[in-house]
């Protein structure tokens, strides 16, 4: 069974379109990565499935069941979102504690305590940061809150945006580690949004390719790897991205 | 104390109670520093004992006259004189207190919760709820506050319950305007969207995630507006419609004083001052507060 299959979907922001009919599946268990430029609408995608974007059409369906065009519980369970900037998506009067426990009790599921235990261990976060405020953590230590109060409903699916690229390169380096090792521990689905091709490469099997709101290609990451995408767009992004990494 | 001390600035506290009562203690060490904040504190909280231990403070009695006493000037005895009735204005200075610290009490308690909540619900759903609040608080910020509070006061009657209440009615909406404002800058922010996502109801992310974020700018303006709350109630009782007689309040009082300002000018002068002082009071503590709970001016927690 597919994690998710999106068909012809077309997202508005009012009436300007963003995406044309977008299609892809990624199979469970799989990383699937959305490259491209920024305004190319791969966060918008990543929107529209979270149901933070909700004027759209065509289908997208997660574990077989299509999505309505809003947030619900049930949902809630099955995917959650790690935001671009820890900074910002953490609440800055909250301690972690409070963070990684309003989930459990939006959800009303009993056993917090050994429930936050449980999650800040596997996200490698030790047990003295539980009652720190977001404002005495640094950028990596903000992320793995980040992903573990996307990780304590125990979701099957992440949705992952651009979760390194507010991070300094060394930090960047043990997130893509952690996320990588949660992925095998967990069996985890991750659909990521990125511009950063080595990062696709290192955490993804899959990637998609957009421009102006279209999927030029899909594409293995072997072919990313071998240099073999076909699409002329896709092989300036990754002549583009290999010189940038070498200045 | 030094451990008590290192228990409450912990970096990694052990539990919920440390970590909050670690940031409360950072937040009045920050508070400490700031000496006009703390003029402001001596003050306010003189206010509140003067306010409760009235009885024992005052000389004489707050209603009591005597007319051969009437018009003395600042003694021993009476140290700020005496009123056109002979009763000592130290003491009617004195239980005073009270009515005001009541007043102002009651309309922060009263008014704050009010405009919080629409301001925060205004700006959290917006469209249509946004636009029908905001216009029923446009309109009673297009009123002049004295205004306002006097048309609800002669309509419900002079006396002090109703001057509280108009008062009330008149500051809400600057409340709501702020809340608005507020909740419209945190509404966008990722940590909303992050538990929207989780499944949160618009009831827990308002109560929960956003109010806590208000209620910093607004016990600052709360603070700040206290003493133009003292002023209005004193502006009411001046022209008879706020506390009646023979409740020593101190509008009323320089309204009494008002015929003999020029001969016996301390019968209107001490209650004056009594505003002014607790006026400023409530101002530098309102400014204190603002440098250090207002996120503008940097976390320095």
């Amino acid at each position: 069974m597919n994690a998710l299959a999106i068909d012809n979907l077309d997202i508005s922001y009012g009436d300007s379109k963003v995406t044309h009919g977008i299609g892809f599946n990624v199979a469970e268990g799989e990383s699937f990565a959305l490259v491209g430029e920024s305004g190319s609408g791969k966060t918008t995608v990543l929107k529209a499935i979270a149901g933070m974007a909700k004027s759209w059409t065509g289908s997208i369906s997660v574990f077989g069941a299509p999505r309505s065009h809003g947030i619900d519980r049930g949902f809630a369970k099955q995917c959650q979102m790690v935001f671009q900037d820890p900074y910002g998506s953490l609440h800055p009067r909250k301690t972690v504690d409070a963070t990684l426990s309003e989930p459990l009790a939006i959800h009303g599921i009993g056993d917090s305590g050994a429930r936050v235990d449980e999650v800040m261990q596997s996200v490698g976060l030790d047990r003295r940061f539980r009652f720190r405020f977001p404002h005495q953590l640094s950028g990596g230590q903000r992320q793995r809150v980040a992903i573990a109060r996307a990780l304590i409903l125990k979701p099957q699916m992440l949705l992952l945006d651009e979760p390194t690229s507010a991070l300094d390169v060394s930090v960047q380096a043990e997130i893509l580690n952690l996320l990588k090792r949660l992925r095998r521990e967990q069996g985890l689905t991750y659909l990521m949004v990125t511009h950063n091709l080595p990062v696709v490469s290192f955490l993804c099997d899959r990637l998609a390719v957009m421009r102006h709101g279209r999927v030029v290609e899909i594409a293995d990451v072997d072919q990313l790897k071998r240099g073999a995408l076909v699409d002329p767009y896709s092989r300036e992004l990754t002549k583009f991205s290999a010189a940038h990494l070498q200045n | 104390m030094a451990t008590t001390r290192d228990w409450l600035l912990d970096d990694s506290p052990s539990s919920r109670l440390q970590a909050r009562l670690g940031r409360s203690y950072r937040l009045s060490h920050a508070l400490a520093r700031n000496p006009l904040a703390m003029v402001g504190a001596i003050i306010v909280l003189t206010l509140i004992l003067v306010a409760l231990f009235a009885p024992w403070i005052a000389t004489h009695s707050p209603i009591g006259q005597d007319l051969a006493m009437r018009l003395k000037p600042p003694s021993w005895d009476n140290w700020m004189g005496t009123d056109e009735l002979g009763r000592d204005i130290w003491s009617r200075v004195v239980y005073g207190a009270r009515i005001t610290l009541m007043i102002v009490a009651l309309v922060a308690v009263l008014a704050a919760p009010v405009g919080l909540i629409v301001g925060a619900v205004a700006g959290y759903f917006g469209g249509w709820t946004d636009r029908i609040l905001m216009g029923i608080t446009d309109i009673f910020l297009s009123m002049p506050k004295l205004i306002l509070a006097l048309a609800f006061v002669a309509a419900l009657g002079p006396g002090i319950q109703n001057a509280i209440i108009a008062i009330a009615i008149a500051t809400w909406p600057g409340y709501a305007r702020i809340a608005r404002a507020e909740t419209l800058t945190i509404r966008n922010s990722e940590f909303v969207a992050a538990v929207e996502l989780q499944g949160a109801s618009s009831f827990r992310v308002i109560v929960n995630h956003i109010l806590p974020l208000c209620t910093s700018s607004m016990i600052i303006r709360v603070t700040l507006d206290m003493a133009g709350i003292i002023l209005t109630a004193a502006g009411l009782g001046f022209i008879g419609l706020g506390a009646q007689p023979p409740l020593p309040e101190w509008g009323a009082m320089i309204s009494r004083g008002r015929s003999f300002i020029l001969d016996q000018w301390w019968v209107a002068t001490m209650p004056g001052f009594a505003i002014v002082i607790v006026s400023l009071g409530f101002c530098f503590l309102g400014d204190g507060l603002r440098d250090v709970l207002d996120p503008k001016h940097g976390d320095r927690q």
